[in-house]
């Protein structure tokens, strides 16, 4: 039996800034998490935008939770280090009732306290936009949306929080949670093992209303939305310099073409309601809505330059808005569930706001001394001649370019091993780094990639995986294949 | 920070770049230097473990790592310097490199010429935009082929090869003698992009089935690949529904076609063309930047290394010359694709230029007995005829010396004719 103070459940962008904020407190804190790595949810697979706020109704927790996570964004990406820029975004109309719906959104947004918001009309729209579609006759301008990196977010979170004191447990998946009988608090079962805390906080992502229902008598319904995406080269010029939605519909926020933080091209997501949580396949009919729905926005849209896709499954809850705060009929059970769009533009409130409600509610003290988080440095890719002549002479292994494609060091994945909540797998260098986010896909850096992992973490080749689990990259030796085969004469 | 000059700096130690290399020291060139990415020359020779390398230039069969040590050899000789385990990070457009090292860390040079020699990539699926799951076993077939080849260690058990090209072809063979199982290899085109001899002796041999006009339209698998389904393709390459195949397997290797990599020339404010993804050239491989050369797979990909070496010689003999201030002068003739005709290079002749002139090009189609034409304003300047003309492999008609001299002003076109 492990004992911890407080458990939290699930690694995504929500656990992790709960985690964080609430590492600031005097108490023991462990985060479990079913998949390998931190954000391997929907924090891996979503548009990556920091929405202004304009859309959530008001009053809802989406709203509340939105505008504030919305102001903090910005600072908190620039003390950890994480991508993020402000570019803006357009919604954009093509008749007049989508005309209508922009001037509802754009009240709404007023009332939600969303600054800057104005209709432009479509001669305006060509300036700004060149490629937009020219049959759009008019857009809601929203200055202050802007893009981020989440599973970027997520790690340097994570990180800081474990900095702080925080344990974090891969591949524990919580089956059940369930009040202790010796004292007032909980007991988690993951199958390989329990734990025995005095809080447990639900950010368990597309489990969250599973998890609800175990402990509450206040059922929630959660329907799993898939979105589908394409994610195109890096290009000098992009099309597109603000992030361009469409009107929302509901089913969310529609179709966007958006520009990403590392300078690539989004585009989607579609949605469709699906029975199991973990299908993030994309299907043809996803990925065909997607296109000639984005083809509305930009009419020359080609995937020539695609360079993968992929999907992600956004939490609804069937009240439509967020659950966040205590537990229903619970006492010491805290959750942060239904966190679909704008998840990611609330979660450092959320976190913030979660925090203080278990500090006060347990009557945590805060600690005195903060251990702070230093960003890494500059990414290769980014320095200049002369930081990259400094990075080499201080470290060699910044002279190895392991993915020619997006330009990254060995010096560079042995460091994203090393973090405090460091890689462990393939996909884990990739997000940290971006080896084998490009145009070849991991094509050339993947062996070395493996083989710096088994040297980091002392182990096999052959245990390296893509992403946890049974994704391991290689079966056996040549050797050993052959001797099965009986060919080894 | 300090330049180094040199005169030539190549770059990329591939059968390209190790041609080009000792062409500009026959030409006189001593201040030369090749930089390699790798920690060894050779490219990706190094892993083609197989043989049939070397026919047209050594009238021998090698296998890649023979013939890359022939190209090792000769420069060694020549003391070509050759600069292994570094990476350019830049080429400008008044030829200056930059790049690093684990031993001499970040460097700057300037360079009289730039040879650029960097190959060629795999197409990886992304770009096929095929849907399902995002597991692992999902490998393009040169990655495998370094995992087997050079390191020792099996991707998967049970196989299917999407694309024919043939890296895949070769790999299909290679992963059977290992003691894999090979399902099928699949081709969405109704003919193979790869060489007759491959298909031969690396399927039929093997009883390895190859499916024409099919493609894989779903992957399955959460974590590692279970299992793919095939289906027939129309036409238009619209997947046929109710044809479809499920076929359980581990591995699933990409053999879609080599994209020329091209990071650098396009940093350096090369004009690129669209049907080659190479760097548009002269018929002396310079490309639209003063004193840029492209040669090898990084100008337009070829089927042979025999090939790639006879190009890169006459770019590093071309280099030298540029060094030296000689440059054919003449009217600059465009050099177009017509029917039947992809991605012909070089894109452009001068009309001063020295004969022969190779015009290489991949047919669009398989054409039997046609004849690939060449024009110049309308007027027939060259007929070749040949039982067949098929896109798995670059077609070739010669320019002599005195068709140069009359070509007249207006576009020269290549196309083909059925008969």
């Amino acid at each position: 039996m492990m004992k911890t103070d407080i458990l939290i459940i699930g690694a995504g962008i929500t656990g992790t800034a709960v985690a964080r904020e609430l590492s600031r407190f005097r108490a023991h804190i462990s985060v479990i998490e079913r998949g390998a790595d931190i954000a391997e949810g929907a924090t891996k697979a979503n548009s990556g935008i920091v929405h202004a706020g304009y859309d959530a109704l008001p009053g809802t927790k989406k709203a509340f939770f939105n505008v504030r996570g919305a102001a903090v964004y910005g600072n908190l990406c620039a003390s950890l280090g994480v991508p993020y820029r402000r570019c803006g975004a357009l919604v954009v109309g093509f008749d007049e009732s989508d005309r209508a719906a922009l001037e509802r959104l754009k009240e709404r947004g007023r009332t939600n306290g969303v600054p800057g918001l104005e209709i432009l009309e479509k001669e305006a729209l060509s300036a700004l936009e060149p490629s937009l579609n020219p049959e759009a006759s008019c857009a809601l301008n929203v200055p202050g949306s802007a893009i981020v990196s989440p599973y970027e977010l997520a790690f340097a979170m994570a990180d800081d929080a474990a900095l702080n004191g925080v344990e974090f447990r891969f591949g524990e998946d919580a089956r059940s949670v369930a009040p202790d009988e010796s004292g007032a608090g909980w007991i988690v079962d993951t199958g390989s093992s329990r734990y025995q805390c005095r809080a447990v906080i639900n950010c368990a992502g597309a489990f969250g209303a599973e998890l609800h229902n175990m402990i509450s008598p206040e059922k929630l319904t959660m329907v799993h939305r898939r979105g589908q995406y394409y994610l195109l080269d890096r290009a000098e010029t992009l099309p597109f310099s603000r992030t361009i939605f469409q009107c929302p519909n509901a089913m969310g926020k529609g179709v966007l073409v958006s520009p990403t933080v590392h300078g690539n091209l989004l585009i989607g997501p579609n949605a469709e309601d699906i029975e199991n949580p973990l299908d993030t396949a994309t299907t043809p009919e996803g990925l065909s809505f997607v296109l000639r729905t984005a083809q509305r926005t930009w009419p020359f849209l080609s995937v020539r330059t695609n360079i993968t896709n992929f999907s992600g499954i956004r939490a609804h809850l069937n009240t439509d808005d967020f659950a966040v705060g205590a537990v229903s009929g619970c006492e010491n059970a805290y959750e942060a569930i239904g966190i679909e769009s704008p998840g990611l533009s609330s979660a450092p409130a959320i976190g913030e706001y979660l925090a203080a409600m278990v500090a006060e509610d347990m009557g945590l003290k805060r600690k005195d001394e903060i251990a702070a988080y230093v960003p890494g440095p500059k990414p290769f890719h980014e320095m200049t001649g002369e930081e990259r002549d400094a990075a080499v002479r201080s470290n060699p292994e910044y002279g190895n370019i392991i993915c020619r494609c997006e330009v990254v060091t060995e010096a560079e994945i042995r460091t994203a091993i090393r973090r405090p909540v460091g890689a462990r797998t393939i996909d884990g260098v990739k997000r940290r780094t971006r080896a084998g986010m490009g145009r070849c896909q991991g094509g050339f850096c993947m062996p070395r990639v493996a083989e710096i992992l088994s040297e980091e973490l002392d182990c096999g080749i052959l245990s390296v995986t893509k992403d946890g689990g049974a994704s391991r990259i290689l079966c056996d030796t040549v050797e050993n294949m052959l001797k099965e085969a009986g060919r080894d004469e | 920070m300090n330049e180094t000059y040199v005169d030539i700096l190549v770059i990329g130690a591939g059968p390209a770049g190790l041609a080009a290399a000792q062409a500009a020291r026959e030409s006189g060139i001593e201040n030369l230097l090749v930089l390699e990415r790798e920690n060894e020359p050779g490219g990706i020779l190094r892993q083609c473990i197989h043989n049939g390398f070397g026919l047209h230039r050594f009238r021998e069969e090698l296998t890649g790592p023979e013939y890359a040590q022939r190209d090792i050899d000769a420069v060694r000789a020549m003391g070509i310097p050759v600069e292994c385990g570094c990476t350019v990070l830049s080429v400008s457009p008044e030829r200056v490199v930059t790049c690093v090292s684990r031993t001499k860390g970040f460097r700057v040079f300037r360079a009289g010429a730039v040879i650029l020699a960097m190959g060629c990539r795999e197409r990886p699926r992304g770009a096929l935009c095929t849907p399902g799951t995002r597991c692992a076993g999902i490998y393009s077939a040169g990655t495998a082929q370094r995992f087997v080849n050079l390191e020792g260690y099996m991707p998967g058990r049970r196989v299917v090869i999407l694309g024919s090209g043939d890296i895949g072809l070769i790999m299909a063979r290679r992963m059977t003698l290992q003691g894999a199982k090979v399902l099928a290899c699949v081709e969405i085109m109704p003919y193979s992009s790869g060489l007759n001899r491959n298909i031969v002796q690396c399927l039929e041999d093997y009883g390895i089935p190859l499916l024409l006009s099919h493609t894989v339209t779903d992957i399955r698998g959460r974590d590692r690949l279970e299992g793919i389904t095939v289906s027939k393709v129309d036409e238009n390459r619209n997947p046929v529904p109710g044809t479809e195949i499920d076929y359980e397997c581990d591995t699933l290797l990409l053999s879609c076609g080599l994209i020329p990599e091209n990071e650098l020339s396009a940093g350096a404010g090369v004009r690129m063309s669209p049907a080659t993804s190479g760097p548009m050239v002269s018929e002396s491989f310079e490309t639209s930047v003063d004193g840029i050369f492209a040669c090898g797979n990084v100008l337009h990909v070829h089927d042979l290394v025999d090939h790639v070496s006879a190009e890169s010689l006459k770019a590093g003999h071309a280099a030298a010359e540029y060094i030296r201030g000689n440059r054919p002068g003449g009217e600059t003739i465009p050099v177009c694709d017509g029917e039947g005709v992809r991605g012909t290079v070089p894109q452009s002749i001068r009309k001063g230029a020295a004969g022969p002139v190779d015009l290489m090009f991949r047919p669009s189609g398989v054409f039997r007995n046609a004849s690939a034409v060449v024009e110049n304003d309308g007027r027939e300047i060259l007929r070749k005829k040949a039982m067949i003309f098929t896109p798995g492999e670059m077609s070739v008609v010669t320019l002599k010396e005195e068709n140069i001299r009359s070509l007249t002003s207006g576009k020269l076109t290549v196309r083909i004719e059925r008969s």
